[in-house]
């Protein structure tokens, strides 16, 4: 039923023109940014790992825009009552909804390598080229559960947009995608040790640049089963709350 | 299972809304205040009124969408609060209009998603799925995007995966809206086969005669209350002793609109409009001729058809309205 779930959704994401366009054309900036940042810095050896930082934002926004994105279109669509109205728990009926956004997260991340290359010549040498699809593919698996965490907000709130914006760059920062975490500010250690995406990031960081890459992803999954449950239970309470405040419907 | 598959009782909902945004000044209307409903297995029940009159807040609070501010509710025995997912398993809910689907995703997909989603088993799905559109009759363009879909198809895909599960319980809030008249009374049709097969229906509806037509009991709903409950038959009761004269006519004013119905032996007065033209209904006691009257309010309107016929439910139905909202009588409270 997830699988199911999340390939329909990758489907309804994927065939809209207004994502297609973004989904092309944001990963292009984000890989050119990436690239003069670090040209800039001087430190043009680490261009590969630039490209994956890059990747892993684009990830990252799809999964905070999308998972909001796609609860927001579905009460705009009508389908969130036709899908809460199913005989499951509701964090189940929304998981394959996040994981779709997460699935065509990976799009963003591999988009942006293949843009790195094509136009700025990054070669493609992964220190680990087994573990990177694996660090990704566990990423995203992370994203889609931590989204669940946010998208509970959506389903509450009918104006939640305002903060998925919000938390959009600082979390990107946090999580050390682009910039180090060690270069940050230190109160943001905390903070960015308990975000499955830090963990995610480096982890696939790790699988581009050579390091450790297995501790780094467990962190990120057992973090991301930590949101899941956190979420399941969250997504129990909010859905009774909307039934109360009346937000599942537009009117 | 008790004998009933839906039952109310002072079933009661709040909407807060804030208005203004300096000062803000907390509203509460109340769509549904105090509704008791007793369905039995098999019925084909309907739910009228106007606009605004709380039928999809009901039928929200039924289906699990809302969750009551007052009273209780049980369909096929299982409360509605604290049963939810019992409740879940036995009801279907089709609503009317174009959203509720995937666009982007093939009618097919819809149904295979939804069918994952309400648990039908995996060996079945293909028949179900199949079957059902053949119910519906869009056997052939099952691979087409709904995006691509005509208003009354969707309609009828919405039908379909309302039906999906086999629910026990049906609620379908304005199925016939936007649909053309063959489509309509396909529809009908498939909404009485169900009916006859043992499936519960409730159904609401602005068209009176699609009402008379299908349903075994009506209920008569304004200002979140129920105002008359019975057959079609009872129902045209509270136009007995009526007679109806229907005017066509051009150009009639609110005043005169109010004249006529200050004439003695004048009951209900309704205007509707139909293309450039109005159609005029006064409804009087059947003792009084209230012809000459009317026509004479009338002077200098350009007039059409002059019928007098005897009530039907729609009659019924407005005397029925227009006496809930008394003091101040609605004009024109029949959509046409
Ligand atoms: N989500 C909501 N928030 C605030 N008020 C609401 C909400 N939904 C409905 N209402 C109000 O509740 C009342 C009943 O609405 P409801 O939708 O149940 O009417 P209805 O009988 O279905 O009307 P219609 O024939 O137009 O479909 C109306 O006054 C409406 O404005
Ligand atoms: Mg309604």
């Amino acid at each position: 039923m997830i699988a199911v779930g999340a390939l329909l959704h990758v489907k309804q994401l994927s065939r809209s023109p207004f994502e297609i366009a973004i989904a092309l054309f944001v990963p292009v900036v984000q890989a050119t940014l990436a690239v003069y940042l670090f040209r800039a810095g001087g430190e043009p050896d680490r261009l590969l790992e630039a490209a994956v930082g890059a990747g892993l934002m684009g990830v990252w926004s799809t999964v905070l825009f999308g998972s909001g994105g796609a609860i927001q279109s579905q009460r705009w669509q009508g389908t969130l009552e036709m899908i809460m109205l199913a005989p499951r728990s509701p964090a189940l009926v929304l998981l394959p909804v996040t994981l779709a956004t997460g699935i065509t997260g990976t799009y963003a991340m591999l988009a942006t390598l293949a843009w790195g290359r094509l136009l700025y010549g990054i070669p493609l040498d992964f220190a680990h080229p087994v573990a990177f699809p694996v660090a990704v593919a566990g990423c995203i698996a992370g994203l889609g559960m931590f989204g669940l965490l946010l998208a509970s907000s959506f389903v509450l709130l009918r104006h939640a947009n305002a903060l998925a914006n919000m938390l959009e760059y600082p979390i990107w920062l946090v999580s050390g995608m682009l910039v180090p975490v060690t270069a940050l500010p230190g109160w943001t250690g905390p903070v960015a040790a308990v975000l499955p995406t830090t963990w995610g990031a480096r982890a696939v960081h790790e699988a581009a640049a050579g390091g450790p890459v297995w501790p780094a992803l467990g962190g990120c999954l057992a973090i991301s089963l930590a949101c899941l449950a956190v979420g399941w239970v969250l997504m129990t309470y909010v859905e009774r709350r909307a039934r109360v405040a009346a937000t599942l419907a537009l009117a | 299972m008790g004998e009933h598959a839906i039952e109310a009782v002072g079933l009661h909902r709040s909407y807060r809304s804030r208005t203004g945004w300096l000062r803000p000044q907390r509203r509460e209307v109340h769509a549904v205040a105090g509704v008791d409903l007793a369905v039995r297995h098999g019925e084909l029940f309907g739910l009228l009124g106007p606009n605004g009159a709380g039928k999809t807040t009901t039928i929200k609070l039924l289906n699990t969408l809302l969750i009551p501010t007052g009273g209780e509710a049980r369909i096929c025995g299982f409360d509605v609060v604290r049963q939810t997912r019992e409740v879940r398993r036995r009801i279907g809910y089709v609503f009317g209009g174009d959203r509720g689907l995937y666009d982007r995703l093939s009618a097919r997909d819809n149904l295979r998603y939804f069918a994952e989603l309400y648990g039908v088993p995996g060996r079945e799905q293909k028949r179900r799925i199949a079957e059902l559109f053949a119910l519906v009759r869009l056997t052939g363009r099952e691979d087409d995007r709904v995006e691509s879909y005509s208003r009354g198809m969707r309609q009828r895909l919405h039908i379909a995966r309302g039906l999906l599960h086999r629910p026990r319980v049906l609620f379908l809030d304005e199925p016939s809206i936007g649909v053309d008249p063959v489509a309509a009374r396909e529809l009908r049709q498939t909404v009485a086969e169900l009916a006859a097969t043992g499936t519960t229906v409730l159904l609401t509806t602005h068209y009176m005669a699609e009402a008379d037509e299908l349903c075994g009991r009506i209920a008569v709903i304004a200002g979140g209350r129920l105002q008359a409950l019975g057959t079609p038959a009872e129902l045209r009761h509270h136009a007995d002793g009526r007679r109806v004269l229907e005017v066509q006519a051009y150009g009639v004013t609110d005043g005169q609109l109010a004249a006529i119905r200050a004439r003695p032996g004048v009951r209900e007065v309704s205007l509707a409009v139909h293309g450039a033209a109005q159609l005029l209904g006064v409804q009087s006691d059947a003792g009084v001729d209230v012809q000459a009257d009317v026509l004479r309010e009338l002077s200098g309107v350009r007039l059409g058809r002059v019928t007098a016929r005897q009530p039907t439910l729609e009659d019924a139905y407005v005397a029925i309205v227009n006496r809930a909202a008394e003091p101040t009588p609605l004009v024109g409270g029949v959509p046409a």
